[in-house]
């Protein structure tokens, strides 16, 4: 059952604030066994410059897959189907303790091939002070009867 | 290991290997959110095709940036990252798991950035394909709008 190609382009209002907690930091950091200061020590992030902790590097997909969320129900899509084809991030800043961040859904591409479709969504992540944070791309595979 | 102020264009970074087994799995669906049951039930898992279960994409992602930040020494090294995920890291349910085995090269270098390619394999298999970032090497934070 292919996606509807008519949602190409369409952008949804941004999500409530999300308010990074450092214990949501450091939840993450040690589900994926990771150990630099910076992710659990204030101190040791404000010797980086930063003001508090710093999240790793995949740790928006906390909030972008919420956000992409209402796409894949507004499609129709059955979650158990879905796989993760492409991700990427592209930074200005690490996300870090204490920002208040909003996300902008933005669906880039739908395309059906060999039985399987595809999503490609944008989610473009901005400070409390509307500051672009970090843009986050995500290609579903939506996989088709086996 | 040597630094990145060090790196030279086509250098070999050490490869890092990481395990995972399904309490890994169960730990980082309650941390990302991500609870979608191909990552947790078998039976789920292969109604939809797969052999079983599969560690989420992103956890794959995420120790491969874990190799990004050990390699580099900073937690903030990452301006961009992205990975295409072309095979499924199946994770038995056993107490050993799957193995991810993350390699890299510097593929260049030049104002205080690295472009990477990373290579990471299971079980000998490739499992991302351009697998690429971005890296901060030299110089203070990144911009950050908010001040303590």
């Amino acid at each position: 059952m292919a996606l509807d190609p008519s949602f190409v382009g369409r952008s949804y209002p941004p999500t409530p604030p999300y308010r990074v907690g450092r214990e949501k930091i450091r939840e993450f950091v040690e589900a994926i066994g990771a150990t630099e200061p910076a992710y659990t020590d204030p101190d040791a992030a404000r010797a980086l410059g930063y003001p508090d902790v710093v999240a790793p590097p995949t740790f928006p997909i906390v909030l972008t897959l919420a956000a992409g969320q209402s796409v894949i129900d507004a499609l129709g899509i059955e979650y158990a189907r879905v796989v993760h084809g492409d991700q990427r991030f592209a930074y200005t800043r690490p996300v870090v303790a204490g920002d208040e961040l909003v996300c902008v859904c933005t669906v880039e591409e739908i395309m059906s091939r060999g039985g399987h479709d595809f999503l490609t969504t944008r989610v473009d992540v901005s400070d409390a002070a509307g500051a672009p944070v970090v843009s986050v791309w995500t290609r579903l595979v939506v996989r088709g009867d086996a | 290991m040597s630094l990145p102020e060090s790196w030279a264009e086509g250098q070999e970074l050490p490869a890092q290997t990481y395990r995972v087994t399904r309490a890994d799995l169960v730990r980082y669906a309650g941390a990302s959110g991500d609870f979608n049951p191909i990552h947790w039930s078998d039976r789920i898992a292969r109604s939809v095709g797969l052999p079983g279960v599969i560690a989420h994409g992103m956890y794959t992602m995420a120790l491969a940036g874990r190799a990004l930040t050990t390699w580099t020494g900073r937690a903030d090294a990452v301006i961009e990252y992205g990975v295409r995920f072309t095979k499924p890291v199946v994770v038995p349910d056993d107490d050993t798991g799957a193995e991810v085995v993350v390699a890299g090269v510097v593929r260049s270098i030049a104002d205080g950035q690295a472009q990477v390619d990373l290579t990471v394999t299971s079980g000998g298999e490739k499992v991302l394909a351009q697998a690429r970032a971005r890296l901060r090497v030299a110089g203070g934070p990144a911009v950050s709008t908010r001040v303590p």
